[in-house]
């Protein structure tokens, strides 16, 4: 008998579908992996799973049997008995799941007590082994800290220690990396396959990054708009995806597919970028400093794209910052080839933030937001604006019938090209992105580089690429340069680093990436 | 999910009246205001008069209905005055930073440990009593509330990553503030504006009862509940109804004011 048997499960939000009859199973001790987009209907499924939707969601039909008990008909109360005990929870997102005021031994203690697990003497000790089970460091003094001082990794270990502390049958982990630097996400997973081959848990991972997936899982599950897609052996549907859709996820997933790297031709004109020892300071305390960037240089050939790669706090948004003249160095020179002074610098330079959520105004329409730099610079009349408007939607391959929308009324992909549109406008030479990708899906994710591609081979432009995401990195950059502590611990052609890391560090980021499978 | 909010559509018909006092009063009561009959002193609310009469025989409801064009307007200018200047002073506040926003904001935690009352009463010592002295006097009053909320929203939306693209795409200081910063934040502004009204009126009733505001015979709701206040153990109507009017428009105001707040909310990230 399956430990987890779902059967035609719907869910919908306010009499909308957003799970539409599902089925699947888990067996004892294995690692289902339930992947798609957002919107997909997996996080509601995991939800519907442990029985915390939120007020406004309904469970239409089916069954969720966990052994022979039919949870779907249970209540919130009732349920109480199986969250903890025999399904855990590893939540997403591991800022904002601890308790701020709550010790960090309180908080796993919490579960044992709820549960009534022994007295204060016994919890206590529990809590210890637990913590130094799910790999934490002096565990006893760390059951007396609070969570803001701990990174974000060691967060997401104390709640795997919350969900594993009474030894559940089935662990739901909903997205339990995707706020995770690569290095700490890689041995965030390796824990929970630990954990899994140790109790005989069986996981069902939550995840939109098929590359996780394709890695951990014994069995995928592949969701969109509500229904399942495929579903199968891991390794059987990554060799031979049957669904057109998986199909394109394998394609559009940069840590899966395979592609050529750029190459650049030998630069013809002087670099279009030039870095030198760039370095930025920021108070610390009252006498201390710390180096957000410390002795940074580097070089971009005009037409070419240069990835800055590395881990959050490693200096590389600062660095971007500092060459679009957002934030002034300390020290060092950012020389850009034909930029002028002042406010001139703009129509030159132009930066493309991470999330189209935030970086566009949300009172005004895409066409106000597109005509704005153009508005600026006084750039031709109302009429002439207008259709430069029309053209520079038409090259993001937007219809026009967004034009008179507000960014609430698009998705996240769409604005992201409304903020390049915008980018485009004063026709730039350079584009700074600093992580212009990282909040999309995969597919939409794919679009966007493709278009970035498109749009550097027609206008010549000069990128530079910022990002985490060394899969992302191989696919667009001509040249990489990986930062660690503010400083670049190598730099080169991306077949050179990629193939040929010659630092540890790299090495190290090189490795945390999934294998790619074809 | 769409029910009308009971509540909120009372709210609006009390402040709809109100302001259609304002502007045709004569369409609500056919007695004068000012021109009382003394044989009709002081009768309790009846079919005739709807508030009862004064000591001097004129109907109450007459006086408060032509009252409420001194009281509303009163509290118009005096909103006025408080969220243009207040409005000013934390845009300036929060966009410039550094020492001017220092400057600006210790003023206004002077004006705010002042009582509203005294500050508008020492106001009109300086400017002389009178109805448009007396909205100016309640408007500095607010300007406090004003400054510092718009501050904190001009702060917040200045950290936002589409200011910093306006000003990343070549926008000028002034523009950026004109186009994106202030639109972005006047919306709690405009919540605090409309709980403001309530209060101006209540602040300008006070005013007038205490006899800085209108000269009688003007029947402002103030100097209403004033006159009254000699009556209260006979005639309970003439500070009692005008009160309840004064009551329920202020009431009203705050429950528009925390509609706006909610849905001009919405537009935030």
């Amino acid at each position: 008998m399956s430990l987890l048997d779902v059967r035609d499960l719907a869910v919908s939000y306010n009499g909308r579908r957003a799970v539409e009859g599902i089925s699947f199973t888990v067996e004892p001790g294995e690692t289902v992996a339930v992947v798609g987009e957002s919107g997909s209907g997996k996080s509601t499924t995991a939800h519907a799973i442990i029985g915390l939707l939120p007020g406004n969601a309904t469970v239409d039909q089916g069954q969720i049997l966990l052994g022979d008990t039919d949870l779907a008909t249970w209540s919130s109360r009732r349920m109480e008995s199986v969250r903890g005990v025999r399904i855990g929870l590893v939540p997403q997102d591991p800022a904002n799941s601890l308790d701020p005021v709550k010790t960090i031994g309180a908080q796993v203690g919490e579960v044992l007590r709820i549960h009534r697990r022994g007295d204060r003497r016994t919890i206590a000790r529990r809590v210890v082994d637990l913590l130094t089970r799910v790999g934490l460091p002096e565990a006893e003094a760390l059951a007396r800290r609070y969570p803001h001082e701990l990174s974000g990794g060691m967060r997401q270990r104390v709640l795997i220690a919350i969900a594993i502390a009474l030894e559940p049958s089935l662990i739901i982990a909903d997205e339990p990396t995707s706020a995770l630097d690569v290095t700490v996400q890689r041995r965030i997973l390796d824990l929970i396959d630990d954990l899994r081959t140790e109790f005989g848990t069986a996981v069902l991972l939550v995840t939109h990054d098929l590359g996780v997936a394709a890695d951990r899982s014994d069995r995928l599950v592949v969701m969109k708009d509500g229904r399942i897609e495929e579903q199968g052996p891991s390794a059987a549907v990554l060799a031979d995806p049957r669904a057109a859709y998986t199909k394109q996820l394998l394609h559009d997933a940069p840590a899966l597919s395979v592609r050529e790297f750029r190459t650049a031709e030998p630069p013809v004109r002087e670099p279009a970028i030039v870095v030198r020892d760039l370095v930025k300071e920021f108070r610390a305390g009252p006498s201390a400093v710390s180096r957000a960037v410390d002795g940074v240089s580097f070089e971009v050939a005009h037409g070419t794209t240069h990835a800055l790669v590395g881990e959050s706090g490693s200096g590389k948004t600062t660095t971007a910052r500092m060459v679009v003249r957002l934030t002034r160095p300390t020290s060092g020179t950012v020389e850009i080839a034909g930029a002028g002074p002042g406010r001139l610098f703009r129509r030159h330079v132009q930066l493309v933030y991470q999330n189209p959520y935030g970086s566009l105004d949300p009172r005004q329409s895409v066409a106000e937001i597109v005509e704005e730099p153009l508005r600026n610079f006084r750039l031709g009349d109302r009429a002439a604006r207008r259709a430069r408007v029309g053209d520079l939607l038409e090259r993001v391959a937007l219809p026009k019938d967004l034009l008179t929308r507000k960014p609430r009324e698009l998705s996240g992909g769409q604005r992201q090209r409304v903020a390049i549109a915008r980018a485009l406008a004063v026709e730039p030479e350079v584009v700074v992105l600093d992580e212009a990708v990282s909040a999309l899906d995969v597919t939409v994710q794919a679009q966007i580089l493709d278009l970035l591609e498109q749009l550097q081979r027609e206008l010549g432009l000069t990128y530079l690429f910022i990002s985490h995401d060394l899969a992302v990195v191989r696919q667009i950059s001509h040249t990489v340069s990986v930062m660690n502590q503010g400083r670049i611990v190598e730099s080169g052609s991306t077949s050179q680093v990629f193939t040929d890391p010659g630092h540890e560090y790299t090495r190290e980021l090189l490795a945390a990436i999934p294998e790619p499978v074809r | 999910m769409n029910r009308p909010k009971i509540g909120l559509v009372l709210a609006w018909l009390v402040i709809g009246v109100a302001l259609l006092w304002a502007v045709v009063p004569g369409v609500f009561t056919g007695h004068d205001p000012i021109a009382g009959v003394p044989a009709e002193k002081l009768q309790a609310p009846s079919g005739q008069h709807l508030f009862g009469t004064d000591a001097v025989g004129r109907d109450l409801f007459a006086r408060v209905v032509h009252g409420a064009v001194h009281s509303l307007s009163g509290a118009f200018v005096a909103v006025g005055v408080g969220l243009l200047l207040g409005t000013l002073l934390g845009l300036l506040a929060g966009s410039a930073g550094g020492l001017l926003d220092d400057a600006i904001m210790r003023f206004v935690d002077v004006l705010l440990s002042v009582p509203g009352l005294l500050l508008a009463l020492t106001v009109i010592i300086l400017l002389g009593p009178g109805t448009v002295n007396v909205a100016i006097a309640v408007g500095i009053g607010s300007v406090a509330a004003f400054a510092r909320l718009s501050r904190a929203e001009v702060v917040r939306v200045r950290r936002t990553d589409y200011v910093e693209a306006a000003f990343g795409s070549g926008g000028r200081y002034t523009t950026v503030l004109r186009r994106h910063v202030l639109p972005n934040s006047l919306g709690p502004v405009i919540a605090l504006a409309a709980l403001q009204f309530g209060l101006a009126i209540l602040a300008i009733s006070t005013l007038g009862f205490l006899g800085y505001g209108a000269e009688p015979p003007t029947p402002e709701w103030g100097l209403l509940i004033s006159e009254g206040r000699n009556y209260l153990a006979t005639s309970w109507w003439l500070t009692s109804l005008p009160g309840a009017v004064v009551v329920s428009v202020v009431l009203a105001a705050g429950r528009i004011s925390r509609s706006l707040g909610a849905d001009l909310g919405k537009d935030r990230a």
